[in-house]
């Protein structure tokens, strides 16, 4: 039996359809991914799933439970983190948490081993009020809110938005041993070089569901000629290239842009053409994809 | 002129609150059409070193001068010359695409003239011309960017200060947004950004990494890379802030 599935769920908000005939499974203790920007529907997919709303058409069942007729059942068994932080701002870190474990019926110390590893983290500050802790903080207090009552399935929407790099990656590393524990998680982001830290990701735009796959076997799907370009003037080298029948698209990424061709074509021949614009300290060379670059390809 | 001049320059400059060393004596430069990112991680102090440049907060000590105004004597005149544009705040919601340029025209002491001919030049250059009418809170989020940061040069300004622009967009939207950057650096404006995504600050021509108050690097993407034995931005600021 499959952890989460979510068949042919539509929902819309007056004329928008939020999220439009989604279909995806996610197994027992998978670390499952919704990649895609603001309003691709990843936020009401995740309150659906949670049973906090209920879907138009279709049915989503959580652990063989369904989400409409057998909420009640699914909520003791799951952990949300929704994507705005929700924790009470005038509750110290320790209230917080106490709250939430009273809440499911538990105590800290039953469940201590799960988050020890994260609260141990932000306990030197216990005392203090949540709303006055920092972003990376108040995401590990968050985490270890929905963790406290042990549950099967983990709903992190866009955990790491706005929260630095050095906090992203910690975050991910515990996401890992987390599912180590068996939990199932599925966890949102904008972030597409989070995706790679998935087993499987979806990619979803505007509601609609464009691709589902391990992040390998997707980047491996992308079969244009791409190549990595950089020279001195970099916003004169985009422009330049834009204009080009050879290209099909051209993109800042990093310190190069990436060059999508239409057709197989020769760094030489890209290169002479670089030369006649008068563009210096020119490099170019055929590169792999990445999840991102399937994502401008799919859009 | 041959010599590139300075827009920013800060000497020690450093913010105290109680015991605490928010900005501990950071010195650094802009020049004028610089991409300068300004990176470090949650809570070191990127915010309150922006608040002290943009003549919001008193500096504790130091000295700095930004668009050659003085950031303890001439807040007024740093306001006047610089834009500003944050994540959470710019533009009312609840105001048309129109009128929010209005607004922030007449806010910067533009003429009704300037302010008509700023509208136009504005909606035209987003393509906004079906959209002018229209409520800022119904656009998509990446639309909002683009008129935030149109409207934050809405007075000309020598220098853009952008904290976090483009949270939460999709791919293709954030590199739009970073081509209206280097089309505004082009043009000379100098643009002062803070960001989370590694591969927009390779997108800098120089970049500053705060920990902990101070700034542990300062150099352009390809010098900072070398200089910390790193492939990405991403590898140079791991080692960086987690040591």
């Amino acid at each position: 039996m499959s952890s989460i599935v979510v068949d042919r769920v539509s929902k819309s908000y007056d004329a928008v359809e939020a999220v439009k005939e989604s279909q995806f499974s996610v197994e027992k203790g998978e670390l499952f991914g919704l990649i895609g920007p603001d309003g691709a529907g990843k936020s009401t997919l995740f309150k659906m799933m949670t049973t906090l709303l209920i879907p138009d058409t279709g049915d989503i069942l959580i652990e063989g439970f369904h989400t409409v007729r057998e909420y009640k059942k699914i909520r003791k068994i799951i952990g949300y983190m929704p994507g705005r932080f929700s924790l009470y701002q005038d509750l110290s870190v320790e209230e917080n948490l106490q709250f939430f474990a009273t809440i499911f019926g538990t105590t800290i110390q039953a469940n201590y081993h799960l988050i020890e590893e994260i609260y141990t983290q932000i306990e030197p500050f216990r005392k203090r009020r949540a709303g006055k802790l920092s972003g990376g903080m108040k995401q590990k207090l968050a985490l270890c809110c929905a963790l406290i009552h042990e549950p099967k399935v983990l709903f992190l929407d866009e955990p790491t938005t706005g929260v630095d790099a050095v906090s992203r990656a910690e975050f991910w590393d515990m996401l890992k041993r987390l599912k180590s524990k068996g939990i199932t998680i599925i966890v949102s982001t904008p972030y597409m070089d989070e995706a790679s830290l998935c087993e499987r990701i979806a990619l979803i735009q505007t509601g609609e569901i464009l691709r589902i796959d391990s992040p390998e076997n997707i980047i491996h799907g992308f079969d244009k000629p791409l190549f990595a370009v950089s020279a001195q003037n970099f916003y004169q080298l985009l422009q330049d290239l834009r204009t080009q029948p050879f290209t099909e698209r051209v993109e800042a990424f990093g310190e190069f842009l990436h060059l999508t061709t239409k057709e197989a074509i020769s760094t030489e021949k890209i290169e002479a053409f670089l030369n006649f614009k008068g563009h210096r300290e020119i490099e170019i060379h055929p590169t792999t994809a990445t999840i991102e670059d399937v994502f401008l390809d799919l859009i | 002129m041959s010599q590139i001049q300075n827009v920013i320059e800060a000497q020690a400059l450093t913010k105290i609150f109680g015991d605490f060393k928010a900005v501990n004596a950071i010195s650094f430069d802009v020049k004028a059409g610089e991409i300068f990112g300004f990176l470090g991680a949650n809570g070191a102090g990127k915010t309150t070193a922006i608040k002290m440049l943009i003549g919001l907060s008193r500096p504790s000590e130091g000295e700095a001068t930004v668009a050659g105004y003085d950031v303890y004597q001439q807040t007024e005149q740093i306001k006047e010359n610089i834009g500003y544009m944050s994540q959470k705040f710019s533009l009312y919601e609840d105001l048309t695409v129109r009128e929010n340029i209005n607004f922030y025209g007449g806010i910067y002491g533009l003429s009704r003239r300037q302010i008509r001919q700023k509208t136009s030049e504005i909606i035209e250059q987003l393509g906004l011309e079906n959209h002018a009418r229209k409520l800022v809170g119904s656009l998509p989020l990446g639309w909002k960017q683009r008129l935030a940061f149109a409207v934050a040069g809405v007075h000309d300004p020598k220098i853009i200060f952008l904290d976090e622009p483009t949270g939460g967009v999709d791919p293709a939207t954030r590199r739009q947004f970073w081509e209206m950057l280097y089309a505004a650096a082009d043009r000379g404006v100098t643009i002062f950004v803070t960001t989370h995504y590694m591969d927009e600050a390779e997108y800098c021509d120089r970049i500053s990494i705060m920990v902990a108050g101070r700034i542990d690097a300062l150099g352009s993407p390809r010098e900072l890379k070398q200089q910390f034995s790193a492939n990405t931005m991403d590898e140079v600021f791991l080692k960086l802030v987690r040591d």
